[in-house]
């Protein structure tokens, strides 16, 4: 029983990770209807930019582990919105009359960019990552150990996802996009600024990844430049589990691989953990290909 | 309208056969480096044009090309190890065998990916085809008798420029064949609009899972060809980047532009050897190409490239045709 | 398809062409390749043995060379995948047309390179490939360290009576020859002594998430986990294990030894104990020569087993094509077969029958973050 407890808590924390970058390919596909696969790279950017900045953090904040861990999830948030918008404004935009493919692939050549060019700069071996989320044994009774990091991580997720529903439903930017990913000819007829509200989502996107990263990164502690590739595809999936477009399901998709997946794991073999997201994915294309939550859209002739 | 099947494109192919294997007599005294750049530019140019029929001409996006080559390296690589790497003509047999049993089984999980995931459009088959290669490699993966993870070591190194050569010269022939051919306009019709095809009473699945079979076999040969090269493989090498990197090859060379996505092949398998001496900033530099030229210039280095036709028709001295389709 | 046609003209073409050259080679110098894995999850293995190498190349040019002629080491980078030791293999042998080749460390990366080092008739000298199979390949492939099923054994005898442990559990990595090999001897070992392994676990190369398998297995309440697998993995296992406040001791194989181990894992490594090669505070005469010396170069690091492995290695080679006569590979390969009694930094090495080396194993026990001496095994 306290195995299985340690499951859930595991998968649930894994889960709520997927879901955070989950979040950064549904807003971009809801509106700009493509897959950026860049997404996970960016993901991977925050993790060494908290790596790069730990020790003047944990200089400044001597040593206290909680606001260490705060500056450095601001500080890699702030680092990877703009590295996202700059990607969009370069490679993205002016490709948006483009056929999908085009969008794809370009796609495609910036992740490969960053993945490449960080293996350059940063060196291809793994690094350890530091500890920037202070770590005590919150209950230790009955065979069972939770530590605080999965707490920590869920709840930040949590937090951060009821923020992001906040600033989508209730600000003017927010509901622009909703807006957008009705109909973007239509909202821009409206006056609506696209490329704001465009820069605005790749903001959010990134933000997420960001944090999603430290997160990660603080509860496998081993980075390296192609880190997001994995967690990217899985979250890629998690979204479009979920239905593509749709955030609760972006939510509900992370959590659904991210348990699974330790359930898998740790009950049947470790060898398929890879698989497994995809198995998902071909199950729901199969039997419900607007996703979960998502609603099914008739292609226009 | 090519109505017998003796044309002269036949002769053409049997006469380039004949050519190749003379040409292998003397392969041995071939350096041994350049020789095994020519053989990986063969295996490149069979997945590059096989994906071309399923991407550039059917305009299904597929990036799971690499599960394909998989299923077909280990086919093979398991018939000629239990069969046993006879040299002579015994040998050459039981390596026929084994590279069409590979293309056949490749076919098959093509025909087993292709039926359920086909009618799915754009990115979600991109997606899934990735996915399902994906799931092939850890299948693999998983599998001990196939050696694992840890792969399937001591294959016979039967792969020789007559083998790749003569492979080349069939596929081209089939294409160029189905290109011209009902199946060929049909193909074409489901890409450009699939919706009007359809209308026209063109089932465009049926056509599309004949293209991704057609294309899963002959990426299943080039796998066998070049598990047979390098003597060892293991599922890794089949990932989702090597699909990416044919989907590449493709792209640059012009989605359906045959001749294009030849001569892209043949660069993106030279440029990377040349290249060497700055290894390390060679994907870099490859990645940064790649957007450079999704930007500036998206229909490939060859594709609908009216300059270029005109260029290569002076050349081959040929007159305008009156109807012109690739 | 006249257009295709003229493009098979141009294959051909190109094919005819680019095979004409060749390349010249220079009459002083001896070409040796070496094939490690500089980059990538096992870096430090590649990196050490190649300045062990290094350390053994330079001696040996600086007191006159071999055979009077200078050793020259050309290097390919493995980045710790098989499919690119096979590669740099081919490359080492068809285009810089090398006398003789020393690699890989990682047992996997020496099979898949083995096979073609044999059909060339190149000699290959693996330092520190422990998995028996490396040297089945053939006549012409040679290791200089002891094998997996002695190492196997080793850890088992050390465990049921050193440690007096008689439940253990075992995580191997399915990624690679090496864990596997290793974990079976382990097992057949410790169950032929009274032993019981309650549970197995598996791990990718790779991984970096392991509270699955740690969880299913702290469910087994075993006394102790044997984790054969390589430094950068069981490093980061083994913290998770502490998380899951899983306090129990922690055994390993010579996969472990890298400085990469305590930098990973740093407080979770304390007490655990692996299976090595030699030991660094080894007193004697041969061993501290090799550290100081190895500290003075190489900017007070202290060597690693694989730095010593790679010297003795080279040395070993070198010693054999002094004996030879000559860099002719064939010879050289008799020579090796013949090798006896060598003094090794890592112990005297004679080459048996099977091409393998049968040398003593250093249990080494991790305590205040340092490598420390615990104990000698000498081969029976």
């Amino acid at each position: 029983m306290s195995e299985f407890i340690q499951q859930v808590i595991n998968g649930v924390s894994l889960g709520s990770i997927y879901a955070l970058i989950a979040l950064g390919y549904t807003m971009v596909y809801g509106i700009l209807r493509f897959i950026n696969f860049a997404h996970s790279d960016i993901f991977m950017m925050g993790a060494y930019v908290a790596y790069f900045s730990a020790p003047l953090i944990l200089k400044i904040t001597s040593g206290n582990l909680f606001l260490a861990g705060l500056l450095a999830m601001v500080f890699a948030m702030v680092v990877c919105s703009i590295l996202g918008v700059t990607i969009e404004k370069l490679a993205y935009k002016p490709l948006r009359a483009r056929p999908t493919i085009v969008v794809l692939i370009t796609a495609i050549g910036v992740s490969f960019f960053l993945e490449y060019g960080g293996q350059l700069v940063f060196g291809p071996d793994p690094k350890p990552f530091p500890d920037l989320i202070p770590k005590t044994k919150v209950i230790d009774a009955g065979g069972v150990v939770v530590n605080s990091t999965p707490l920590v991580v869920i709840g930040t997720a949590i937090g951060l996802m009821l923020l992001l529903r906040w600033v989508v439903m209730n600000t003017k930017t927010g509901t622009a996009m909703r807006a957008l990913s009705f109909n973007l000819q239509a909202a821009r007829l409206m006056g609506i600024n696209v490329n704001k509200v465009v820069s605005f989502t790749f903001v959010l996107g990134s933000s997420l990844a960001a944090a999603a990263a430290i997160l990660y990164a603080s509860t496998y502690p081993s980075i390296n430049p192609l880190m997001g590739v994995f967690p990217g595809l899985k979250a890629f999936i998690a979204a479009v589990v979920g239905g593509i477009g749709n955030l609760v399901g972006a939510a509900l998709g992370g959590l659904i691989i991210g348990v699974t997946e330790t359930f898998v794991t740790g009950y049947i073999s470790a060898t398929y953990r890879d698989a497994i997201a995809f198995g998902i994915l071909i199950i729901i294309l199969l039997f419900r290909p607007s996703g979960l939550l998502g609603k099914f859209e008739s292609e226009r002739v | 309208m090519q109505s017998s099947f003796l044309n002269s494109r036949t002769y053409l192919l049997l006469a380039v056969i004949l050519v190749s294997a003379v040409v292998a007599q003397f392969q041995s005294s071939f350096n041994a480096y350049y020789y095994q750049i020519i053989i990986y530019i063969g295996i490149n140019v069979i997945l590059a044009s096989s994906l071309n029929l399923v991407n550039g001409f059917t305009g299904q996006f597929s990036l799971g090309h690499a599960g394909f080559m998989a299923v077909g390296a280990y086919t093979a690589s398991v018939i000629t190890s239990q069969l046993g790497a006879t040299p002579g003509v015994l040998g050459s047999f039981i390596f026929l065998l084994a590279l069409l049993s590979g293309g056949l089984t490749a076919s098959f999980f093509g025909l087993l990916v292709g039926i359920p995931s086909l009618r799915l459009k754009g990115d979600y088959l991109a997606i899934v085809t990735l996915g399902f290669g994906e799931i092939i490699r850890v299948v693999i993966q998983n599998l001990e008798f196939l050696g694992g993870a840890r792969g399937f070591t001591g294959i016979a190194k039967k792969t020789d420029f007559f083998w790749v050569f003569t492979v080349v010269a069939i596929l081209m022939y089939v294409l160029s064949n189905l290109i011209r051919s009902t199946y060929g306009k049909g193909f074409l019709a489901v890409r450009d609009d699939e919706v009007a095809a359809e209308a026209m009473g063109i089932n465009a699945t049926r056509y599309k899972v004949v293209a991704f079979v057609t294309g899963a076999f002959f990426a299943g040969i080039a796998g066998g060809l070049y598990a047979h090269f390098v003597t060892y493989i293991n599922p890794s090498q089949f990932s989702f980047v090597k699909s990416i990197e044919i989907v590449v090859m493709v792209i640059i060379g012009g989605m359906g532009h045959s001749v294009g996505v030849f001569i892209s092949a043949v660069l993106l398998t030279v440029l990377p050897e040349a290249l060497r001496p700055i290894a390390e900033y060679r994907m870099v530099i490859y990645s940064l190409a790649l957007v450079v030229i999704m930007i500036a210039r998206p229909q490939g280095l060859f594709g609908d490239s009216e300059v270029f036709t005109k260029l290569w028709r002076l050349i081959s001295g040929r007159a305008k045709p009156k109807e012109s389709r690739t | 398809m006249r257009l295709i046609s003229r493009i098979f003209c141009a294959y051909l073409a190109l094919a005819i062409l680019l095979t004409g050259c060749a390349k010249k080679s220079n009459e002083n110098e001896i070409l040796i390749g070496a094939y490690l894995s500089l980059t990538g999850t096992t870096a430090t293995f590649g990196t050490s043995s190649l300045k062990g190498i290094e350390m053994a190349v330079d001696k040996v040019n600086g007191s006159g060379g071999v055979l009077g002629k200078q050793i020259k080491l050309l290097t390919e980078d493995t980045q710790s995948k098989p499919e690119e030791a096979a590669l740099a293999v081919t490359k080492l042998i068809t285009r810089d047309k090398v006398r003789a080749i020393l690699g890989e460390i990682a047992s996997s990366r020496s099979l898949a390179a083995a096979p073609i080092c044999q059909e060339n008739k190149i000699p290959m000298v693996t330092p520190g490939s422990t998995n028996p199979e490396v040297t089945k390949k053939g006549d012409y492939i040679f290791r200089v360290c002891y094998i997996d099923p002695f190492q196997g054994e080793v850890i088992a005898k050390f465990a049921y009576e050193s440690l007096g442990l008689r439940r253990v559990a075992v995580i191997t990595d399915v990624k690679n020859d090496y864990s596997i090999g290793l974990a079976e001897f382990f097992t057949a070992t410790f169950t032929k002594l009274g032993g019981t392994v309650v549970g197995e676990q598996a791990y990718s190369e790779g991984d970096t998430d392991f509270r699955a398998q740690l969880t299913a297995i702290k469910g087994l309440k075993p006394e102790a986990v044997v984790v054969p697998g390589y430094y950068q993995e069981s490093a980061l296992l083994i913290k998770q294990a502490r998380d899951l406040n899983m306090n129990i001791p922690f055994l390993g194989g010579d996969g472990w030894d890298s400085n990469k181990l305590i930098e990973v894992g740093g407080a979770a490594m304390e007490g655990t104990f692996f299976t090595n090669h030699y030991a660094a505070d080894d007193t004697s005469a041969i061993v501290q020569d090799f550290v100081t010396t190895y500290k003075a170069r190489f900017n007070n690091e202290i060597p690693d087993a694989m730095a010593v492995l790679g010297y003795d290695a080279a040395l070993i080679l070198f010693d054999a094509m002094t004996r030879a006569g000559s860099d002719e590979p064939a010879l050289v390969r008799d020579a090796l077969a013949a090798t006896v009694g060598f003094p090794g930094v890592s112990g005297t090495t004679t080459i048996d029958a099977d091409r393998n080396a049968r040398k003593a194993s250093v249990i080494v026990k991790i305590q205040d973050g340092q490598f420390r001496f615990h104990a000698k095994v000498d081969p029976l």
